[in-house]
């Protein structure tokens, strides 16, 4: 199962509409949550929200989660080893209020079990490479030891 | 111990506070967030949820304020720690009126400037983090390393 979803806040039919285009190739089921989109799928399973409960169930049975880059997607899918190809939002397509998602796939790019698509032919290409790539083979993140004990210390003398 | 109050909107905010538990477990931490579901995935009981807001939206962000006003005087935390957004952002300014020492951790997310909530959080609370060395200065937030 390839499991898409866009977040809590806004639609982002750009990515659904993709990825309804591309499902009938694809040959696995695919669910996609699409928030506040307008666009309606016909190849896909939708639902509209998922409770959080739900949602890491998801992330943690899909092949692959398909995602704007949005960074508690990145670190759930991470936390289940899930591979994750992100579609960032773009504040001049009116996606989002800025574009700190093209920031943030900027520094995620060549993370492990982490791809970024910026177009539609893009997406395409890394589904099926990640598909085929599958078993997964991703690592889970490390928080660093240093910012651990920075808030520790933080919490104790109120300086950092 | 330390009585602290730990902040984070549901989605990536709390996810990222959830990964930095390891040093809020020794202290008599509070959480809370804008979902309860997200809290009890996590195990956690008994955290507080204020209504979801962000700084584009003046009346919810009002009414998150006045629920963060009721929220920090009723706890009356030693510390106030939080990664975001706007929710945890009225926190540290309610929390720093009343004395506590707050820290701001700004999101991930942010990989060329600093959030809204973090820029006016980097004026009103005591210390700073950013998780990009990059966007760390002196004056400035500090980098002190991530969750990625």
């Amino acid at each position: 199962m390839i499991f898409v979803t866009i977040g809590m806040q806004l639609g982002f039919d750009r990515l659904i509409e993709a990825m309804d285009r591309l499902a009938p190739d694809l040959n696995i089921p695919i669910t996609a949550q699409i928030g506040k989109g307008i666009y309606q799928p016909q190849n896909m399973s939708v639902r509209r929200n998922i409770a959080p409960g739900e949602f890491e169930d998801l992330v943690q049975y899909a092949q692959l989660v398909v995602s704007h880059a949005g960074i508690g997607t990145v670190l759930t899918a991470q936390r289940f080893q899930t591979p994750i190809v992100l579609f960032p939002r773009r504040a001049e397509l009116g996606e989002h209020r800025n574009d700190h998602q093209l920031a943030t796939v900027r520094q995620l790019r060549g993370r492990d079990g982490i791809t970024v698509a910026e177009t539609e032919t893009d997406l395409t290409k890394a589904i099926i490479k990640t598909l085929a790539i599958s078993p997964r083979e991703t690592k889970s993140s490390s928080v660093s030891l240093s910012l651990l004990k920075t808030i520790a210390n933080f919490i104790e003398t109120g300086r950092v | 111990m330390k009585k602290v109050l730990a902040v984070a909107s549901a989605g990536g905010h709390w996810e990222q506070l959830m990964m930095l538990r390891p040093a809020f477990d020794p202290h008599d931490t509070h959480y809370v967030t804008t979902l309860l579901e997200s809290a009890e995935l996590h195990g956690i009981q008994g955290a507080s949820v204020l209504p979801d807001c962000n700084l584009n939206e003046p009346v919810r962000a009002a009414h998150c304020l006045l629920s963060t006003i009721r929220l920090v005087i009723r706890h009356r935390p030693d510390v106030v720690i939080s990664t975001g957004a706007a929710p945890g952002f009225f926190c540290i300014l309610i929390g720093r009126m009343i004395g506590a020492k707050t820290l701001w951790i700004d999101s991930v997310a942010n990989a060329e400037k600093l959030s809204l909530s973090g820029r006016l959080a980097a004026r009103v609370s005591d210390q700073c983090l950013t998780q990009w060395k990059h966007l760390a200065g002196d004056p400035g937030p500090v980098f002190a390393g991530s969750i990625l």
